[in-house]
């Protein structure tokens, strides 16, 4: 492992409360100091980060990079090679795959792949239900020992509350983590967009904000019934926002997330029929977006995650409800981070502390942090850089994005993973 | 992009797949246009020479006899050629895609097409995807438009009461999965009617309804009064299995149209209903086949509103 050198960056680690010019010195894969250059220290490499921002490496709450099983759609190579051009060194993967991650051999699987496309730090969220059906408990104990780092039901309801308080007490004896995306299967009645004005003038199934607040009510209810963490995934709505407020002030050890396209889109912004603004949960109003937006400010929702679904042209190709839904979302996770930070609804190092520190507590990892000793997972981006997003920029086999075609503000140069060079946006060409 | 994708670089009709983004000005070219084809029926030789060598399919995913019967009609009086398929059955349960289905018949060389589907948006869909010598005609999609429908309704309408300025619409029953009330609605709005007034229970209208421009009523007593036009809509049986309501005989109690009840409405009222009716659910049998009744009148319309907007859509003007 070489030695390098990250030369007079802007350093910001939230964790360590540093923001500062300075020094970030690499040796065997690990931090070794931060500012103050360690005696006799011989840099093999030397990055110049002169008016660049050095931070942790961003770590993904919900990835997918549709591998076993969907190759068509996206494969480890080209989705890790993505991540790394954002900027991203760690990625929690859904465990929607095909088969779905309820096997340690598909554990298994998924970390040869890992180590195949160069790309280790990938930890797989284990399913919360046997095939994800919501009916027999998954083999958590032994997924977690195989290397899952959470549990998970993905996008898909467990319909039957016994289930659900069995699934969420089994965890809670293993210590196991719980990442619920709160979607009640019966109010979300197959819909496609959020309901209200949008859905009622075009005529789609909608799914109301109800689908999500009742089935987050329920399992706030749950967790306190049973003592299991249980991490919110990908809020969309307002009353989800003052809900986990509320749980954390009673004291409920309860965390959440958001996608980042949740913060900058609305369902007025969905062009008609355009099946790349189709999401799960949907694109909601104006004053959900600004909820969010303060909730993330405040530290109510504390990580900003990429969601990222890539999928294949076919996929999209269909009349609007009949669409897979998802963004391919690792690329732009930095610049629409960056982009709130420029409208002044967090600092910059909110933004980061919710893409490094915050998501690294939600798992309990080692990571998200430039502490000397931890692994070297370093992000160095230009934020006055601006590049469009287009096929000479892009890397994810998936191109299903609403922002195609925007130009962005912010862009990484140089990504480490424990003190390996897995980005450099000279050589990438791009 | 919906706004632009119906009308071609001088603004003219190319596809016609909702109400949405057409100015006043060419929903009256329409109706006015029309009004050139209703004797047509009436002549010795039922046809005019303005689409002879032209090539329409009626892709019709989702069953229906009025809709696909006028639309074959109107495209036969303008002398073109017409081919209908029911895919409902055929090559979808296949396996084979929407867009296979379009790019196999593109290759047959079509100059139109016209469209039912179950899914909202499926017209947009293909009128996007088509080859761009090819018109799209939405014949209904899903819950979102039904424009040719709402089209012949404007067009009785007008015949009957000249204009829509003062007019007063009331539109009732299952506004929520209804296509054809959404782009009543719009029609109306865009042609400047008085006032539109759904009249449902919460069960049947969608959220935030008021959104389209319309007033709400929860009370068929309340709901007519003043009215001058009435558009019953047919309720569907699944909506008693979906638990939408408990049942058609208290839905007849509640919003079904008697003679007491049209009285409340202005004594000149009409009433319109897009078809296929249900006697004694929606609407009471000596109303639909009463003198106030337009309900047939809207059925030949329906030839004559179609005619004009094939012709439009292919670049072609009137009967002359």
């Amino acid at each position: 492992m070489s030695l390098i050198h990250i030369k007079q960056g802007h350093i910001i680690d939230p964790v360590n409360n540093i923001s500062r010019i300075g020094c970030v010195y690499v040796a065997e894969g690990k931090i070794i100091s931060v500012t103050n250059e360690p005696a006799g220290f011989k840099a093999d490499r030397v990055i110049n980060a002169q008016n660049q921002i050095v931070c942790p490496g961003f770590i993904d709450l919900s990835t997918r990079l549709r591998e076993p099983g969907q190759t068509r759609k996206a494969t480890f190579k080209s989705e890790t090679i993505a991540a790394a051009s954002a900027g991203i060194t760690t990625m929690c993967l859904q465990p929607d795959t095909s088969p779905v991650i309820d096997a340690p051999a598909v554990v298994e699987l998924i970390k040869e792949q890992a180590k195949k496309a160069d790309y280790p730090q990938i930890y797989p969220i284990s399913a919360l239900t046997q095939k994800l059906e919501g009916i027999e408990l998954s083999a958590m104990l032994s997924l977690k020992q195989a290397g899952c780092i959470a549990v998970g039901n993905a996008n898909q309801p467990v319909r039957n509350l016994l289930i659900l308080r069995r699934a969420m007490e089994y965890a809670a004896s293993h210590d196991l983590l719980v990442m619920f995306k709160p979607n009640d299967y019966w109010l979300g009645n197959n819909g496609c967009v959020h309901e209200g004005a949008f859905a009622t003038r075009y005529g789609l199934p909608s799914i109301p904000e109800a689908a999500e607040t009742i089935a987050l009510a329920q399992c706030l209810e749950l967790v306190e019934l049973t003592g299991c963490r249980v991490h919110f995934g990908q809020l969309s709505c307002k009353r989800s926002v003052i809900k986990i407020h509320q749980a954390k002030k009673y004291g409920l050890q309860v965390s959440a997330d958001v996608a980042v396209h949740q913060l900058h889109l609305t369902e007025n912004d969905i062009i008609p029929f355009d099946s790349n603004y189709h999401v799960l949960p949907p694109l909601r109003t104006e004053a959900d977006k600004q909820y969010l937006r303060q909730g993330l400010a405040s530290g109510t929702i504390n990580s900003i995650c990429s969601d990222h679904q890539p999928h294949d042209v076919d996929a999209k190709l269909a009349a609007f409800p009949e669409t897979e839904p998802g963004v391919a979302a690792l690329e732009t996770l930095l610049p629409l981070m960056l982009k709130l930070v420029a409208q002044g609804i967090i600092t910059i190092e909110q933004g980061i502390a919710s893409l490094s520190e915050n998501p690294a507590r939600v798992l309990g990892i080692k990571s998200g942090a430039l502490t000397e000793g931890f692994a070297a997972d370093i992000c160095i981006f230009d934020p006055k850089l601006t590049w469009q997003v287009n096929s000479d920029n892009w890397k994810s086999q998936g191109v299903n994005t609403p922002f195609w075609g925007q130009t962005f503000k912010g862009r990484v140069t140089h990504t480490l993973q424990a003190g390996k060079i897995i980005h450099c946006l000279e050589k990438s060409g791009a | 992009m919906t706004d632009n994708l119906q009308l071609n670089a001088e603004g003219k009709l190319k596809h016609f797949l909702s109400i949405e983004g057409l100015p006043k000005s060419l929903l009256t070219e329409i109706l006015d246009i029309a009004e050139s084809f209703v004797g047509i029926g009436d002549h010795q030789i039922k046809k005019v020479p303005l689409l002879r060598g032209k090539t329409i399919v009626n892709l019709f995913f989702e069953n229906s006899t009025r809709t696909r019967t006028t639309f074959e009609l109107a495209a036969k009086r303008l002398s073109a050629d017409v081919l209908s398929m029911s895919i409902s059955t055929s090559s979808t349960s296949k396996g084979e895609s929407l867009l296979d289905t379009i790019r196999n018949l593109e290759a047959m060389f079509v100059d139109m097409f016209v469209v039912r589907h179950a899914i909202s948006g499926a017209a947009h869909f293909i009128a996007q995807q088509t080859a761009p010598h090819i018109s799209v005609i939405n014949a209904g999609d899903g819950q979102h438009a039904h424009p040719t429908q709402a089209m012949l309704d404007m067009f009785t309408i007008r015949q009957i009461k000249k204009d829509f300025s003062n007019l007063r619409v009331a539109i009732i029953g299952d506004i929520l999965h209804s296509r054809v009330a959404r782009s009543q609605i719009q029609a109306l709005n865009t042609l400047g009617a008085a006032e539109v007034r759904v009249i449902a229970p919460k069960t049947l209208l969608p959220a935030h309804v008021e959104s389209l421009g319309v007033n709400i009523s929860h009370d068929l007593t309340e709901g007519l009064k003043d009215i001058d036009v009435i558009i019953m809509l047919r309720l569907q049986k699944e909506r008693m299995t979906s638990a939408l309501l408990p049942s058609e005989s208290e839905y007849f109690k509640c919003f079904g149209l008697t003679e007491d009840k049209l009285k409340i409405a202005k004594p000149d009222a009409i009433v319109m209903h897009p078809g296929p009716i249900n006697r004694g659910v929606e609407i009471d049998s000596k109303v639909a086949d009463g003198p106030q009744s337009v309900i047939l009148k809207q059925v030949s319309n329906g030839i004559a509103i179609r005619m004009a907007i094939m012709a439009m859509a292919m670049q072609k003007q009137g009967a002359n």
